[in-house]
């Protein structure tokens, strides 16, 4: 399974759940804390998330960053070559 | 049990997002830093959002100017780091027209709302479209009027309740919804005309792709294109944003069929 993660901006994030309810891994969750506006903002629960950035598609906010560990390297075929 | 999870993976989180990981997607540069002014889980937004994706992956920040229109979306030129201008209630494509033929090398687009395309500027609209004006013109259909306060708007579903038909849209009364991108493809101008949607993240993806074939159409000069996205809105539908998920996949979508509906033959 690939990893992932998400850096989500809380301060712009306004608790309309839509990107909980398009995650695939289930790994997003409203914080009981509130930010500056007084949403509740979505947090990260967990280390499941696979970097598909479906959640930043979704966030009408355009407050969610996507990072994916990198592809590994094809050493052995270029070796053989 | 869980708590002390939860801190561990955030303590790695942050470590590997620094060292290990690649960025995959972030905001647009496109976007400027305010933040967007609309209600929680509005369509708008996202749409904002796939449209300036797009203008930076094509790389025509330079070259691009946006109508913005009445309605809720009539600040979206704070937000688009492009050029933009504010038309008159209804007539952006009558702007965008303008613009268009004065500077023909420059990609235009209008954006409307459906209280603005649909009701005030209807004859704007199809003019536009049966002239085929080289230009792209976006149309936020969500079935009410958002801004004043949800009242009825053409395009209202027959039986929705809304603040001006609080019994349900009477259509021996108020007739049907007229549905625009029907309509347009009947006249020669239009080139290609699409219905989409910002509901989940395929549609977002799809609607990504239709931007980029218009632009694309756009630079070969081919005509009007049109796309409507069917879209949201939680505080005149008077519901929360993962409820009018449901009531677009339920009545909305049957009523506006999702797709394209007018494709260049080859």
């Amino acid at each position: 399974m690939v990893k992932g993660t998400i850096k989500i901006d809380a301060k712009i994030c306004k608790g309309c759940e839509l990107c909980i309810i398009a995650c695939p891994q289930n790994a997003l969750a409203l914080s009981p804390n509130f930010n500056d506006k007084g949403y509740r903002y979505v947090e990260l629960i967990s280390n499941v998330c696979t970097g598909c950035a479906n959640c930043a598609l979704v966030c009408p906010e355009a407050g969610i960053t996507v990072y994916r560990e990198p592809k590994p390297a094809k050493k052995p075929q270029v070796k053989v070559e | 049990m869980n708590e002390k999870l939860y801190l561990e993976d955030e303590e790695n989180l942050g470590t590997q997002t620094e060292e290990n990981y690649e960025q995959v997607y972030c905001r647009p540069n496109t976007l400027t830093d305010v933040p967007f002014h609309y209600c929680p889980g509005c369509g708008h937004s996202v749409v904002h959002k796939v449209l300036m994706e797009v203008v930076e992956e094509i790389g025509i920040q330079e070259e691009i100017i946006g109508v913005a229109p009445v309605g809720c979306s009539v600040f979206a030129y704070h937000y688009m780091n492009i050029d933009m201008q504010e038309a008159a209630h209804g007539r952006a494509s009558a702007v965008a027209t303008g613009i268009k033929r004065v500077l023909p090398e420059k990609y235009v687009f209008s954006y409307q709302g459906d209280g603005d395309l649909a009701a005030i500027g209807t004859a704007e609209t199809i003019h536009t479209v049966n002239r085929g004006e080289n230009i792209l013109m976006v149309f936020i259909n969500n079935g009410i009027y958002g801004m004043t306060g949800g009242q009825m708007a053409p395009t209202t579903l027959p039986g929705m309740v809304t603040s001006t038909s609080p019994y349900g849209r009477d259509v021996s009364m108020v007739g049907n919804p007229i549905k625009i991108a029907d309509l347009l493809c009947l006249l020669p101008g239009a080139y290609y005309v699409t219905r989409q949607a910002v509901h989940n993240p395929n549609a977002v993806r799809k609607l990504k792709k239709a931007f980029m074939k218009a632009f694309e159409y756009q630079k070969q000069k081919k005509g009007t294109c049109f796309i409507e996205v069917v879209s949201n809105c939680p505080s005149g539908w008077k519901m929360t944003p993962v409820e009018t998920i449901k009531y677009l996949e339920e009545k909305m979508f049957p009523a506006y069929p999702l797709g394209d509906l007018k494709v260049p033959k080859n």
